[in-house]
């Protein structure tokens, strides 16, 4: 398969034109999806540590999740973690560098267009996101993990995923389109700690002094752990309140992130 | 067969389009403590060679920047391909190759990657590897973009402008960082672009490089046009007879023997310097040489020079272009 036309590359004659939409975003995604499997730093914030604080809070009982299985109750959490590390953490330091180096000015005079941009890189994300999912149950699975879920988790666990990664990827880019490079690079591994620590990831939320509960459970990583913890651990209907929580991060991020985005 | 009917298109739109290249009328763009571009005014034709001289600060950048719709104009129109860069991006970004001055490439793309994609997003792009090759990159297809010489990104940069066969192409400082070689190679390029229609823009601080390069010279400073023409324009017309001789000569007795409109002048001692609005003529010379045999002065190192688009700079604006 071939795009290019058959000429002699000598032959600089003009015959401009678009591609159509579809296959710029394709070309787009692939590219994006292809930088981050091949960063090394990229996986270890999406890969590596979410499947190794899975083995390693599974196997020894380094936190008291309460009465039952340590991975029934890890594995929902890692889901979460894994979800902020790629649409939030990933996202924000990828896209500030390619600010900071011009790379958003230099697409922006190509045919693919903002939307278009924005497009690829959500669908680059929600592809890394199914390689973690693979993985992270692959690996739950082998740990002996047991999920206590209705049938309509094929349904809610999905819609709480996308909602979270609505919410972060809006934090992201409102960080990686103001900030210095550096100082997202900073910053987004700093909050990607304290949400880890914060949001019920690995340790549960039951640990925290009961008056500050309700405030963890309003922080994206809080609501998107216990969303998913209710509907893959407690059989869960659908976690209203973790969803509302999601939408009204998603849309106070990405309408800010709209209003401030500075390209170069 | 759709090439066929892409290729009548692409003829119908040069055809049907005679806007110039570019036209900036007035163009003033201010920064919060400077005048960057100061009632700029300039054309550049179709299917030519047109570069923007300047010393640094003078405005080009941001002048080309506002012509690629990265910036917008404080007051002035400015039409590209007829359309305005500010609102018609979306109509004019297929056509239009840009070079930015430095950046714009992911550090961690290999070069043949990078290429391979920009050509995903046009139409009828150019063969990825066959431009990769002609910019002498094959070598470097799976090198990524940060682990390649200064001039190789350069050519890389260069050759992404160019991949979707546009109309346009605007180069900030092509061949800046470049070895000579590399600097004669993108010159080259730039001449075939020209042989096949496509209009250039370029911005250099090499006066070798617009005078080698470009059908017009549009030199500016402090964001002002202060002079336009072709080179042989801009460094034509007056000529120059330069000698040596004994110091003190009478520059105006010498002056009175020469046709109206000359000029001669002694700068530094015994270096003279005769300038002549028309050029310099064989007759000039005869009328040089009568005056010296007269007064039993013997010229040396004697020549005639037309000027350079660094005198013309110079005479212009006072300072020197690379100052």
């Amino acid at each position: 398969m071939t795009t290019a036309a058959p000429e002699a590359p000598g032959s600089f004659a003009p015959a401009p034109g678009a591609a159509p939409m579809g296959r710029m975003i394709t070309a787009q995604t692939a590219m994006e999806t292809r930088m981050l499997l091949r960063n090394g730093e990229q996986l270890t914030v999406t890969m590596v540590i979410p499947l190794a604080l899975l083995a390693m809070f599974s196997l020894e009982p380094i936190v008291s999740v309460g009465g039952g299985s340590r991975i029934d109750f890890l594995a929902p959490g890692i889901i979460a973690l894994a979800v902020m590390s790629t649409a939030f953490t990933s996202q924000a330091i990828a896209t500030g560098f390619e600010r900071r180096y011009g790379v958003l000015k230099r697409l922006g005079a190509e045919p693919l267009s903002r939307v278009g941009l924005i497009s690829a890189k959500t669908i680059s994300v929600i592809l890394i996101e199914l390689l973690q999912a693979v993985l992270i149950t692959a690996v739950a699975l082998g740990l002996g993990w047991h999920p206590h879920a209705r049938g309509l988790a094929f349904l809610t666990v999905p819609l709480l995923v996308l909602a979270g990664t609505a919410a972060f990827s809006g934090l992201a880019l409102l960080m990686a389109g103001t900030l210095r490079a550096e100082a997202t690079l900073a910053l987004a591994n700093l909050i990607y700690i304290a949400l880890l620590g914060l949001g019920g990831v690995v340790f549960p939320l039951s640990k925290f002094p009961a008056a500050a509960h309700p405030y963890l459970t309003l922080l994206p990583t809080g609501a998107l752990a216990t969303g998913l913890r209710a509907v893959l651990a407690s059989a869960a209907g659908v976690p209203v309140r973790d969803l509302i929580v999601l939408v009204v991060w998603a849309v106070l991020g990405i309408g800010l992130a709209a209003r401030t985005f500075r390209w170069e | 067969m759709p090439a066929g009917r892409n290729r009548r298109r692409a003829h119908r739109l040069a055809i049907v389009s005679t806007a110039p290249a570019v036209e900036v009328a007035s163009l003033v763009k201010r920064y919060r403590h400077a005048l960057a571009v100061d009632g700029l005014t300039l054309t550049a034709a179709r299917g030519e060679v047109t570069s923007i001289l300047g010393p640094n600060g003078a405005g080009k950048t941001t002048t080309i920047e506002i012509c690629e719709g990265y910036r917008r104009a404080d007051a002035g129109t400015v039409r590209v391909l007829g359309l305005d860069p500010a609102r018609d991006s979306r109509a004019l970004r297929p056509r239009v190759g840009v070079m930015l001055q430095a950046g714009g490439v992911p550090p961690a793309i290999p070069a043949g990657e990078y290429l391979r994609l920009l050509a995903r997003f046009h139409a009828q792009p150019l063969d990825p590897a066959g431009l990769l090759d002609r910019v002498g990159l094959t070598e470097a297809a799976r090198t990524p973009y940060k682990r390649l010489s200064g001039g190789q990104q350069q050519r890389l940069a260069l050759a992404a402008a160019v991949i979707g066969r546009p109309e346009l192409v605007f180069l900030d400082e092509p061949t800046a960082g470049m070895d000579p070689q590399a600097r004669h190679a993108t010159w080259d390029l730039i001449g075939e672009l020209r042989m096949a229609g496509v209009s250039v823009i370029l911005t250099t601080h090499f006066m070798d490089e617009a005078e080698q390069l470009s059908d017009q010279v549009a030199i500016i400073d402090h964001g002002r046009l202060v002079a336009g023409g072709t080179p042989a324009e801009l460094c034509g017309g007056v000529g120059q007879l330069r000698f040596r001789a004994d110091g003190g000569l009478d520059t105006d007795g010498l002056v009175a023997a020469l046709p109206d409109g000359s000029a001669a002048k002694e700068s530094p001692a015994g270096h003279y310097v005769i300038e002549v609005p028309d050029g310099v003529s064989p007759q000039l010379l005869a009328s040089v040489t009568a005056w010296c045999a007269e007064h039993s002065v013997l010229p040396t190192s004697l020549r005639i020079e037309s000027r350079t688009l660094e005198d013309v700079f110079l005479e212009l604006t006072g300072r020197e272009l690379r100052s």
